[in-house]
């Protein structure tokens, strides 16, 4: 009965099972690389994996002895549904657990032992129908073409129009497609019983991952494809968040919990803008406080004067100052500031330092992530920047990077107001930086700052040399803010009340 | 009126409920919940299971008599039993009437009472109170109080106190563990319907009115002081039935809604809304509302709690305050003044102290046991009556993982025994690696199959597993993080505003003098708060000045 379905339909089947895994494999494998970091170990790893998964799944065969061709389909539904949600399951799994190997290397290792599985029963089930020797050459020869098939239209085809999730649930539609048909084509090999339930569960897993397919842009927006544009080379979860380092051509970014932080290529711009307006306006540089900023970057700005005597770097987390200490791209971009005689690097949250200590400071560079959560939003309201004029010199100015007035004007301007309330002298500024688009600063002052004659920015000292970005004509017109950025009234941040980060989230959301 | 009800005998159980059975229960999981948590995987931690010192009043209770004392007595001005909040009030509103001639005696190891705080490694943690709403105007007492702390720092333009930004909970203040997510705020709006919405909307429009209305006498119907509020006939009626047949009888039967009211009664009085009277319930809500407004009073609390204000109170009595001291008899010898024997905990000796007044700040049910007159005035205490507590300080080496949703001050479980927990290190800043978590529950008896002397035989580890499982049901990895569970049980905690209590008589009764003996604790008010302690215990020390007795 079975010798009725035409042949190439059988062989169809060979060539549709042999792409989808080793579609699964690729997209283990470009998985693993693009989120941990060194392609040529992950892919060696997960080759060897699915390998010897392989031969598992194979020598297992021969423990399926009745119900040779159901347990096929079967083992065609489990494949579509494991193989299918693969890449979706890692790359939640990626953000949100500490084991992630675990998760990878064991769901490359199922599947495997599934993919095995495969041929063995299929040949077993067709030997009944077909002479051995012309079974073995036809079965081998279309799973290869398969296996080419995949190989081409994965970088080619796949992943640049489809990307990584869609592709694995496109793949295990397939592959429960397959199981699905089986039903009908061995339909004379399957006993009645339970056949409904089977096709029932293999419709099933096809809408399941058909509902995911259309689902997966929702599920792409809290998983780390938005910034697979570029290849990861580097990753780590810390005690406190998701340090990521991508790099495309000769440009590296820094992405914390996914939110980029700079941008190699034009990260001078934000910190010349962030740190010299308040260098060039201090009475004295002597003393400099860094808050945030673990990247080493600002650092290096400051020690371009000469007279700086101490840097003191107040940031949460060690993995980040390690990093920038530590990371060769990261560390020559810093110039290895963190590793100046002159720095000191403190790993404390920033709010419970500035009310713990008794040292002042002439300069302090505020460096924060933006206010999008409250734990970060305590470091911009009233009470905190109370408790840091505790550590300020009677002269002392401020720097503050405030996130775009352009996206969020309302939260801009808040940080301005809060800053205001808290007793200092503000004034707004702003740079282009291609990466973040237009940025916004603070610059404060303990006393009245002072201004040019004609109300513009003075430059009361001399900008050092080496400078990309900022002359003393671009450093004065930071300082005029064109019509589109102009103030707004705002609540002033406080801690029992934050309005800065509700401002923040319903700026950025509606962007 | 509910009278005065002991805790049910076991024969009375329907079913006799194994330990795991009733450990299950208390912790709201099912049988197969508790595997796993202080018994098995990762419990490499330990702790140890607290009371507060009772040992000396239950002996005195159960007929024994101390030493007759060696030493002549003391003779003070004022002699103030308690060192809780309101003894503690009492002494800091003499000092600022011009007595310095007092003592105040605490059975404890340390003032402080219901508020009682600690400290280990590094953190500070409440045991107790937690928290106080702050303070309207007209509270002008109070309002002193807490600028002398720094914690008013001026006035407002409309003449309201402002305080300072470090004392009010910080953002984010609450949140509530609702069908597997945490949600912002305490009300589970999720999935409410439009029914829900218009009820909740309805029921601050009801307490928004209580809170503006005003009796004919000008005072406002509820508000902190209550002894500051209306004793009419509108909020005597409320007392009369539970906040179960009130919201009832006000046609208020959204179950999220019913779950809040439940949830502010037993986190402010440790009784259901079936126990709670109706004047209790509109009172929690209405009395932090000012008139016409529609916010409650924002929440003033500090790492260790109340601890804050004992601490400071504590420091203006300096060498006042005699620890583990039990008084055992309270004589009033008239023109010799009011005699007051004590057993000092720690050498066991009998000490006398003699008061020309004395302010007895210590719970009702301690009265007739040691005032000598007490038999005979007539008083009777039948329907006072308090509820028990278990506290747990559970010490975290790293946070839990969070997801889409920052840890709160205070972080409510739904539908869990518990009252959740409030988180120690909120107010310092301090939002990673190592915390401590207070979790609170009241023992509200709303199964007579749970008696409170059962729960007094649960061990340390028992209450362990109650914790961990209760904590898991919304921080899976929690068990893992723990590396210490304290836990306190409070016997009598706090007074319970049932049914009939408040405006029943007998406590308005006990709150007059007995003669030169004047009394102040927050029962006397019928609802235990830090500002009612303190407000009894600032007026009993005026009695002192007022000629109660000539």
């Amino acid at each position: 009965m079975i010798q009725r379905a035409p042949n190439y339909l059988l062989y169809l089947n060979v060539l549709v099972i042999a792409t989808c895994g080793l579609i699964y494999e690729l997209l283990a494998g470009t998985l693993a690389s693009y989120l941990l970091g060194d392609s040529v170990t992950q892919f060696s790893l997960v080759i060897g994996v699915y390998l010897s998964a392989l031969g598992v799944g194979s020598w297992l065969s021969r423990y399926v002895e009745q119900r040779v061709a159901r347990t096929f389909i079967e083992i065609e539904i489990a494949l579509a549904l494991l193989g299918g949600l693969s890449a979706p399951l890692l790359f939640v799994a990626f953000a949100q657990i500490t084991w992630f190997r675990i998760a990878l290397f064991g769901s490359v290792f199922a599947i495997g032992t599934l993919v095995g599985l495969e041929l063995p029963l299929l040949m077993r089930i067709l030997r009944e129908h077909l002479d051995f020797r012309e079974l073995v050459a036809r079965v081998l020869t279309f799973d290869y073409i398969g296996a080419l098939l995949a190989s081409v239209l994965f970088p080619v085809l796949l992943v640049p129009s489809l990307g990584l999730v869609r592709t694995s649930l496109l793949f295990g539609m397939l592959n429960a497609a397959v199981g699905v048909w089986g039903t009908y084509l061995l339909r004379p090999l399957l006993s009645t019983r339970g056949l409904g339930a089977l096709r029932g569960r293999g419709f099933l897993v096809i809408g399941l991952l058909v509902v995911a397919f259309i689902k997966a842009d929702t599920l792409t927006d809290w998983t780390e494809e938005v910034i697979l544009e570029n290849p990861i080379v580097y990753s780590k979860q810390s005690e406190f968040q998701r340090i990521v380092v991508t790099q495309r051509q000769g440009d590296f970014q820094l992405h914390l919990n996914g939110h980029l932080q700079f941008n190699s290529k034009d990260e001078y711009r934000y910190h010349e803008s962030l740190v010299h307006p308040a260098m060039t306006m201090a009475d004295t540089a002597e003393r400099v406080l860094v808050l945030g900023g673990g990247d080493g970057l600002a650092v290096r700005e400051i020690l371009r004067y000469p007279g700086v005597e101490s840097v003191t770097l107040v940031d949460l987390d060690p993995a980040m100052t390690q990093l920038a200490s530590e990371f060769p791209p990261l560390a020559t971009l810093n110039e290895h500031a963190l590793s100046d005689p002159r720095v000191t690097v403190m790993n404390r949250d920033a709010f419970v330092w500035a009310g713990e200590g008794e040292s002042q400071f002439d300069v302090a560079v505020i460096d924060f992530p933006d206010p999008g959560s409250y734990s970060v939003g305590k470091l911009y309201t009233t009470r905190f920047f109370q408790l840091l004029r505790r550590r300020l010199t009677s002269s002392a100015v401020v720097s503050v990077q405030c996130t775009s007035p352009l996206v969020a004007p309302k939260s801009y301007w808040c940080i301005i107001h809060t800053m205001q309330q808290a007793g200092f002298d503000v004034r707004p500024y702003q740079a282009a930086v291609p990466s973040f688009g237009v940025w916004g600063f603070a610059l404060a002052g303990m006393q009245p700052l002072e201004s040019d004659r004609d109300g513009s920015f003075l430059i009361r000292n001399p900008l050092p040399e080496g400078l990309h970005f900022l002359d003393a004509k671009t450093t004065v017109a930071m300082f005029d803010l064109p019509a589109d950025l102009a103030r707004v009234e705002t609540n002033v941040n406080r801690l029992n009340d934050q309005v800065l980060v509700r401002y923040y989230e319903q700026e950025w959301g509606a962007w | 009126m509910v009278s005065g009800e002991p805790d049910r005998p076991s024969t009375q159980r329907t079913t006799r409920m194994t330990r795991r059975e009733l450990l299950a229960y208390l912790a709201g999981v099912p049988l197969s919940g508790l595997v796993g948590c202080g018994s098995h995987a990762g419990s490499s931690f330990d702790g140890e299971l607290l009371n507060p010192a009772f040992s000396i009043p239950h002996r005195l209770r159960d007929g024994w008599r101390p030493p007759p004392s060696k030493l002549p007595p003391q003779k003070h001005r004022v002699v103030i039993i308690g060192g809780g909040i309101a003894g503690l009030s009492a002494a800091w509103q003499l000092q600022r009437r011009g007595i310095e001639d007092y003592v105040v005696l605490e059975l404890g190891d340390q003032p402080g009472g219901t508020s009682l705080s600690g400290e280990r490694s590094g953190f500070r943690f409440p045991w107790g109170a937690h928290y106080v709403p702050a303070p309207m105007k007209e509270n002008e007492p109070l309002v002193q109080l807490f600028q002398e702390m720094g914690v008013v720092v001026g006035q407002r333009d409309d003449g309201e106190p402002e305080f300072a930004e470090q004392a009010l909970c910080r953002e984010p203040e609450e949140r509530v563990f609702f069908r597997g997510r945490w949600i912002e705020g305490l009300y589970p709006h999720v999935g409410a319907n439009e029914d829900d919405l218009r009820q909740l909307e309805r029921f601050r429009e009801v307490m928004r009115d209580w809170a503006t209305r005003r009796d004919e006498t000008g005072r406002r119907m509820f508000a902190i002081p209550m002894s500051s509020a209306s004793d009419g006939d509108a909020v005597r009626k409320l007392d009369t039935i539970s906040m179960d047949a009130w919201m009832n009888s006000q046609g208020f039967d959204s179950p999220r809604l019913r779950w809040l009211v439940d949830y502010a009664c037993r986190d402010d009085y440790g009784l259901t809304l079936d126990q709670t009277s109706a004047w209790a319930g509109v009172f929690y809500f209405a009395s932090r509302l000012q008139p016409g407004s529609d916010h409650s009073q924002p929440v003033m609390t500090w790492p260790e709690g109340n601890g804050r204000i004992v601490r400071h109170l504590a420091e203006r009595c300096g060498q006042r305050i005699h620890c583990r001291h039990a008084v055992t008899e309270v004589r009033d010898r008239g023109g010799a003044g009011v005699l007051v024997r004590a057993v000092d905990a720690g050498s066991s000796t009998t000490v006398e102290f003699v008061g020309d007044e004395v302010i007895f700040a210590a719970p009702q049910f301690l009265a007739p046991h040691v005032i000598d007159d007490w038999q005979t005035s007539g008083r009777r205490l039948t329907s006072f009556r308090y509820g028990g507590w278990v506290v747990a300080n559970v010490f975290l080496k790293a946070r839990p993982q969070e997801s889409g949703s920052e840890m709160c001050w205070d972080n409510v479980i739904f539908d869990s025994r518990s009252l959740g927990y409030v988180t120690a290190t909120h107010q310092t800043g301090r939002d990673h690696g190592a915390t401590v978590l207070t979790w609170y529950q009241p023992m509200t008896d709303d199964d007579p199959r749970v008696s409170r002397a059962e729960l007094m035989r649960l061990s340390w580890r028992d209450w362990a597993d109650v914790v961990v499982a209760d904590l898991s049901k919304a921080h899976g990895d929690i068990g893992g993080l723990i590396e210490r569970i304290d836990v306190m049980r409070w016997g009598h905690a706090m007074i319970q505003p049932r049914v009939g209590f408040v405006w029943g008589g007998q406590r308005e009764a006990a709150s007059e003098s007995l003669g030169r003996i004047h009394f102040a604790a927050t029962d006397l008010s019928g609802v235990a708060l830090m500002e009612e302690a303190f407000d009894r215990g600032v007026r009993a020390a005026d009695r002192c000045f007022g000629g109660a007795v000539g």
